[in-house]
Formats: C-alpha cells, sequence, structure tokens
C-alpha cells in the first residue's frame, strides 16, 4: 500500500482509540465535581466516596488518553507534513491553546489527586477539581475548531501559486463549522460519561447488590444524563443545519439525497441497489428539510451537484442513522427511569430498566465512535475541504507500515492492559468495603 | 525583538524545561528499577514517588509544547522534520506512550507489577536516546531533497560518531540531573539512607557527563565544521557550565548545600544548552531551513506570542500552587500525613 493510504489507516486508528479515552477525560470531571460539591453541600459521605472512586478509575483513562493524545499531536506532523506546512500558519493558534489548556488540567489533576485529606475545608479540594473541568473541556473546545477548520477553512487568502495570505487567526479559529461542533462535541461526551458511571452501578445492582451507594449514583447520573442527551439533541439540529448551508455534500452523501429538491424527506435504514436508488428505506416526509432549513418547504441540495470525485462515500448513512438512533435511545431511556421514579419509585429499579441503562453505555461509546467516523469520512476526499486533498498532504517517507504495525499491538495492549487494572482495581475493593473501613454508616 | 527570536527563544526555553523535568523523570524510573534489582527499593522508592507521582503528567506537556510550538511558529519545520522523523519520531511516540501509560498503570493500578516497573524504568533510557536523533539531524547531513521531496538517510545516522555521541550524552546527563535532584529531595525530606544511595549514583555519573560532553566537541568538529567554530566563538558559555559542574559536585562531595547544589547542576545544562542553540542559528535544520525562512506569517506569530503570554499568567501561579504544595511542603516531602 502506498504512504497516503497507510497514513490514512494509522491516522484512523489512533483517533479511534483515542476519542475513547478523551471523551471520559473530558466527561468524567464534570461528575466527579458535581458528586463532590453534592456530597460536601448534603454533607452526605455517600457522594464523596462516589466522586473518589470515580477519580481513581478516572487516572488510568487519563494516562492512556495524556499518551494516545500525545501521539496524535505528533502524527499530524509526522504523516500529514504537507498538510502542517501548509496550515500551520493558520491553525497553530488553537493547537498552541490547547496545550495551555492541556497543561492547566494536568496541574490541578496532580493536585486534585493528592490533597484529598490536606485542607482543612472540603470546599478548598472541590474548587481544584474547577480547573481540571475547565482545562479538559477547553482542549476539547480548542482541537473542535482545528477540525471545524478542515472542514470550512476560513480566515485567509489563496494566492494563485498557492500560498495563505492576508491572515486572521481568530476567524480560522472561530470558522463557521465550529460552534455546532464544539456544542455537539461537548454534549455528546458528558451524555456519554453520564452513561458510562450509571452503567457501573446499574451493573452492580443487576448482580445483587443493594446498597444505596448505587441507586445514588444512578439517581445523580441519569438526571444530569437527560439534560445532556437533550442538549446533545440540539446540538445535533444545529449540526445538521449548519451542514445543509456550509458542506451541503456531507449531508447528502448521508442522507442519499441525490436530487437537489424541496420538501425533502429524512430516510432511514435501507440499501443502494446498483442503480443507485434507495430500497427498503423509510421515508419520512418534509422531514430533511427541517433538519437542514427548519422549515418542510425549503430545499436541500442534492448530492448530484458534485463533481464525482469530489463526494463522500455513501456507506455514511449508515453511521448517521446509528448515531441519531442510539441519541433517541439515551434521550427514552433516561427519560423514561427519571418518570418512573419521580410517578412510583419501586418500577424504576426493574431489572429491565437497568439493563436498559446498562447497555447505553456501550452504545454512547459507540455513537460516538460513528459520529466521528462520519464527520470525518463525510470531509472526503479533503483534507482541507475545497484546498487540499488527503494524498496530496501523506508523507512520502517509507516505514508507514512498521509504524503501522507497531502502533496497533500498542493499542491493543494497551486497551487489553488498562481494562484489566481498571478491572480488578475496583473488584478488589467495593464500595462496601470503603464504606465499612472510613465509618460511613447512614 | 524580531519575532522569529522571540519564537525560537521560548521554544528553546520549553525545550530546556523538558530537558530539567524530563530527566528527572526518565532517570527516577530507571533508578527505581535499578533499585528493585539491587534490593535497595525501600530506601529510595518512597522519595521517588512522592516527587514523580503528582508531576508525571505535567512533565508531558513540556514535550508536546515544544513541537506544537516549533510547528506553529516554524511551519516548515513539519515539512523536513516530519518526513525525516517518521522512523525515530515514531518510536520515540511509542517509547513514550508505554511509559506514561504503565507508569499509571504501576501506581494507580490495583497492585505492583515487575513487568510494569521494567518497561516504565527502561524505556526512560530509550526516549531521551530517540529524541536526540532530532538535535543530531538538525545538524545536516542525514536529509537529502531530491527535486521536491525530502528524504531522509537512516544508515548514515546510524553510523555517525557524532549521532552516538549525542545519544550518549543523553543518557548520562540524565540519569547525572536525575540523581543530583533526588538527593536534594531527599535530603529535604530528612531520609539519609535514600540520599546516600542517591548521592553515590550522582557522582558516578558525574565523570561520564563531562566525558560524554567532550566526545560530542570533538565529533562534532568531525560533522558540521561551521557550528563547531560558532560553538568556539562561545567558548566562555561552555567553560561557565564546567565551572558550575565542578561548583555542584564540590558540594554534593561535601553533602552541603545540595539545593545549590541541583541549582548549579541546572545553570551548568543552561549554559551548555543555550550555548548550542546560540551557535546554531539561523538554522533550524542546516542547510535547508533557517529560523528566518521557516517563520509563520506575522499575524499568526503575534497571535502565538499573545497566547504565551496570556497562557504564561495563567501556569505561573497554578505551577507555583503545584510547587508549594509538593515540592517545597517539608510536611508532603517526609511523607507525613497533615
Amino acid at each position: 500500500m502506498d504512504p497516503a493510504t497507510l497514513s490514512r489507516i494509522l491516522t484512523a486508528e489512533t483517533l479511534a482509540f483515542h476519542i475513547i479515552w478523551a471523551t471520559i477525560g473530558v466527561g468524567v470531571p464534570i461528575f466527579i465535581c458535581i458528586a463532590e460539591g453534592w456530597g460536601i453541600y448534603k454533607k452526605d459521605p455517600h457522594y464523596i466516596l462516589m466522586a473518589r472512586r470515580w477519580t481513581r478509575g478516572f487516572v488510568i483513562t487519563v494516562a492512556v488518553g495524556v499518551v494516545t493524545g500525545t501521539s496524535i499531536g505528533l502524527m499530524l506532523s509526522l504523516l500529514w507534513p504537507q498538510f502542517m506546512q501548509l496550515v500551520g500558519h493558520l491553525i497553530s493558534l488553537p493547537l498552541f491553546l490547547e496545550t495551555f489548556a492541556f497543561f492547566f488540567e494536568a496541574i490541578f489533576l496532580g493536585i486534585y489527586l493528592y490533597t484529598w485529606d490536606r485542607f482543612k475545608k472540603p470546599v478548598y479540594h472541590w474548587l481544584t477539581s474547577i480547573p481540571i473541568i475547565i482545562g479538559s473541556s477547553l482542549s476539547a473546545v480548542f482541537i473542535t475548531t482545528v477540525n471545524a477548520f478542515m472542514n470550512t477553512p476560513a480566515g485567509f487568502e489563496m494566492t494563485k501559486e498557492g500560498e495563505l495570505t492576508n491572515l486572521r487567526p481568530l476567524e480560522a479559529m472561530f470558522n463557521p463549522a465550529a460552534p455546532s461542533k464544539i456544542a455537539h462535541v461537548l454534549s455528546s461526551a458528558y451524555v456519554t460519561c453520564a452513561f458510562l458511571l450509571a452503567a457501573i452501578a446499574a451493573y452492580h445492582l443487576l448482580k445483587g447488590k443493594r446498597n444505596v451507594y448505587f441507586k445514588k449514583a444512578i439517581k445523580l447520573t441519569m438526571v444530569s444524563g437527560l439534560v445532556m442527551a437533550l442538549l446533545t439533541a440540539v446540538a445535533g439540529d444545529l449540526s445538521g443545519k449548519f451542514l445543509a448551508e456550509h458542506v451541503p455534500e456531507k449531508l447528502a452523501a448521508a442522507e442519499w439525497h441525490f436530487e437537489t429538491q424541496k420538501e425533502a424527506p429524512l430516510i432511514l435504514g435501507g440499501y443502494l441497489d446498483e442503480n443507485q436508488e434507495v430500497q427498503g428505506a423509510i421515508k419520512i416526509p418534509f422531514a430533511l428539510s427541517i433538519l437542514g432549513k427548519g422549515h418542510p418547504n425549503a430545499e436541500i441540495t442534492g448530492l448530484n451537484e458534485f463533481p464525482e470525485d469530489e463526494r463522500p462515500p455513501l456507506y455514511i448513512h449508515y453511521l448517521f442513522d446509528g448515531m441519531v438512533a442510539i441519541g433517541t435511545y439515551l434521550i427514552l431511556i433516561s427519560a423514561l427511569f427519571l418518570i418512573l421514579l419521580w410517578r412510583k419509585k419501586k418500577a424504576a429499579w426493574n431489572p429491565w430498566i437497568l439493563r436498559g441503562i446498562l447497555i447505553g453505555a456501550p452504545l454512547s461509546f459507540a455513537a460516538i465512535e460513528m459520529g466521528w467516523i462520519y464527520a470525518e469520512v463525510g470531509r472526503q476526499p479533503w483534507i482541507i475541504r475545497g484546498i487540499m486533498k488527503v494524498e496530496h498532504a501523506a508523507t512520502t517517507a517509507d516505514h508507514v507500515g512498521v509504524l503501522l504495525f507497531l502502533f496497533s499491538l500498542l493499542y491493543i495492549a494497551l486497551a487489553v492492559i488498562a481494562t484489566s487494572v481498571l478491572i480488578r482495581l475496583f473488584r478488589n475493593n467495593s464500595p462496601e468495603q470503603e464504606l465499612e473501613e472510613r465509618g460511613i454508616i447512614l | 525583538m524580531q519575532l522569529e527570536l522571540i519564537g525560537i527563544t521560548i521554544l528553546w526555553t520549553f525545550l530546556y524545561g523538558y530537558l530539567i523535568v524530563a530527566s528527572i523523570d526518565f532517570g527516577a524510573g530507571f533508578f527505581s528499577y535499578y533499585s528493585l534489582l539491587t534490593r535497595q527499593e525501600h530506601i529510595i522508592n518512597g522519595v521517588i514517588n512522592r516527587y514523580l507521582s503528582p508531576v508525571w503528567e505535567v512533565t508531558n506537556v513540556f514535550l508536546v509544547f515544544f513541537f506544537v510550538g516549533i510547528v506553529g511558529f516554524f511551519p516548515d519545520t513539519a515539512y523536513y522534520y516530519g518526513t525525516a522523523l517518521l522512523l525515530p519520531g515514531g518510536i520515540a511516540l511509542l517509547l513514550l506512550s508505554i511509559r506514561g501509560s504503565f507508569y499509571a498503570f504501576a501506581n494507580y493500578g490495583a497492585r505492583k507489577s515487575r513487568t510494569y516497573l521494567f518497561l516504565y524504568g527502561m524505556t526512560g533510557l530509550f526516549i531521551p536516546a530517540s529524541l536526540s536523533t532530532v538535535l543530531t539531524i538538525s545538524e545536516g547531513g542525514f536529509i537529502e531533497k531530491r527535486g521536491e521531496e525530502v528524504h531522509f538517510l537512516p544508515w548514515e545516522l546510524l553510523t555517525s560518531p557524532y549521532s552516538w555521541a549525542v545519544v550518549l550524552l543523553a543518557i548520562v546527563s540524565v540519569l547525572f540531573i536525575s540523581a543530583s535532584f533526588l538527593t536534594y529531595y531527599a535530603f529535604k525530606a530528612g531520609d539519609k539512607k535514600a540520599m546516600e544511595v542517591l548521592r553515590t549514583y550522582a557522582l558516578s555519573w558525574s565523570g561520564p557527563t563531562i566525558l560524554s560532553s567532550l566526545f560530542v566537541f570533538a565529533a562534532l568538529s568531525q560533522h558540521n565544521m561551521q557550528h563547531f567554530e560558532n560553538m568556539f566563538g562561545l567558548a566562555w558559555m561552555f567553560l561557565l557550565s564546567l565551572v558550575c559542574f565542578l561548583g555542584a559536585i564540590i558540594l554534593i562531595w561535601r553533602r552541603r548545600a545540595l539545593g545549590w547544589s541541583f541549582v548549579l547542576v541546572m545553570l551548568q545544562f543552561a549554559f551548555a544548552f543555550y550555548g548550542y542553540g546560540i551557535s546554531h542559528m539561523p538554522y533550524l535544520l542546516y542547510p535547508y531551513v533557517t529560523v528566518q525562512s521557516a517563520l509563520t506569517h506575522s499575524t499568526m506569530g503575534w497571535a502565538l506570542v499573545i497566547s504565551f503570554i496570556a497562557g504564561l499568567l495563567l501556569l505561573i501561579p497554578s505551577l507555583f500552587l503545584l510547587m508549594r504544595l509538593f515540592l517545597f511542603s517539608a510536611k508532603y516531602v517526609r511523607g507525613e500525613p497533615k
């Protein structure tokens, strides 16, 4: 295989692996902070213990997130040198700022971990969790603006020789794609972590544990989970409207929308036959027009308006459907749980509801992956939409294959070892034991 | 001051910061594993872990900062170095990944594992070796430009005496810097036994440090005469570096003012590192890339400088807090609960 293809595989693999840990890194601090703050406010040691236990697991995931993040950061220059040479003039500001946010987070994570019992007032310790949230969320914001720039480049003019002039770094950073992307990335990271943490508690309840600790964990994460899931849906809607206006070929490819038309229907599932006709799909009339432009009568640009070599692959339709379906499921299950809890307390703890929450965790990670692949593959064949194609950006160096092999081994090893370390960490030390050791009896 | 000088000064300073904090970290990992082999683990591991645990993640950021910064200020370096460093850079990344994650597995995980500590300790020696190849490549002779394509000559690098001299210097400096810091840290903790062990490490790595830096001088004079002559013009910096080194060794030898002795070690490397850097100018990659030719557009350059200052306003107080809580808190260093 040529270096460009190998580089694509290695980049995709690294990102796909990184975003699992990065999502945890962005989302979990929020819940640690909420749990500790609520525990201090209510003087309820259950919540404080929750924050402690989540933090312990969080450190392991952060370590994997940091090392894979460092990898992808350096790989940008190693695998895509011409890309970095061209846009380094323009996107280094957010990359640079991201490092600062990361620095800030790293400093306070160290402080948070080692000062649980050092301050006289617990609230001081809680305060050190705020910079961790600011740092982790801001680094997500900055890095997302870079990705947004690749979708809708802005803030420069291009000379005939292909040089960038008249640079406006802030405009490049706050390009058209940035707001909707940032909203969607942050809210989906939060909702995924809500379900991750809820699923751990649901698993223990299903295993027959009865401690009220687990129920408190589910209540806390599901309330915030529902809010975040609804926000994610809103952010998704904004992204749809953004795509219809600025990157119509991505939306059109995701919806198999070939002819430009008004009153465009939304297509769920189905397949394409050899004549590129949609078969066996559920059509929701007007829905694409509403998603794209907010009006049932609005005109949505079709894929046929674009030259064939500038169209993204059509399989992204399934990724889009999968992501949306999972998002809807997450809203429904958390809403159902909360309604049951509110109406008649016992039914909320029905094993089927708990199973529904449990499965929400792997599903939401699957949605994160699908959403990313959709966003990235939907930009093909461009690395910077309209400016540079992927094959012109890749390294010309040999040996990409060697690296691909080595990094694949590394990721497999990290996945296996990190998971087993995490499982062992919690299995040998259950919340019940810890409650007893710390003398917490409620 | 001109933008390119501001840029390279900022970057070089961060690289120097990385040199110091990463050396302490890499060396500590190695000593940690070595002490396990020689059954001295119980003596020095407490001191090492109390220092490393809160700061390991911060160390990593210095490096990220440098490579993001250099691509930001000098985007052309991405093109040349990116192509050339694919293999050495990729391997360094691999080692950094193993090291970072296994540190967490070993220290926050459920149990101590010899394998994890082995991986953590040994990668600490290979990372400086692979990272130092960047400095070697910057001297020229290992990259060839044919038409528009940049080609890396791995064989030349592997057979170059200069390259091996730099690798040797990198490894022994790591061990020397780390041991002299940890001696001071153990002294602060009032841990006499640990201090004695670490003091022997520091003294035994001091000789190789000086010898290998002489090798580097000699090999460079063979490899890049122009750079060597530039260095000769800055001989006073290297002499000051030597004076600082001698001062540090005398203090460690006499077990006196160990804090100052570590400051002298830092100055020793600062003089040598900045001397090397200044004499390297104006080339970022000899002879293809200079600081002027690779500089980003000035709007972006100034935006970076402004964000750098804003970032420092945030970082300096936070770093200060971190140091007060863990480095200069006598109670914490001694491992006493509050």
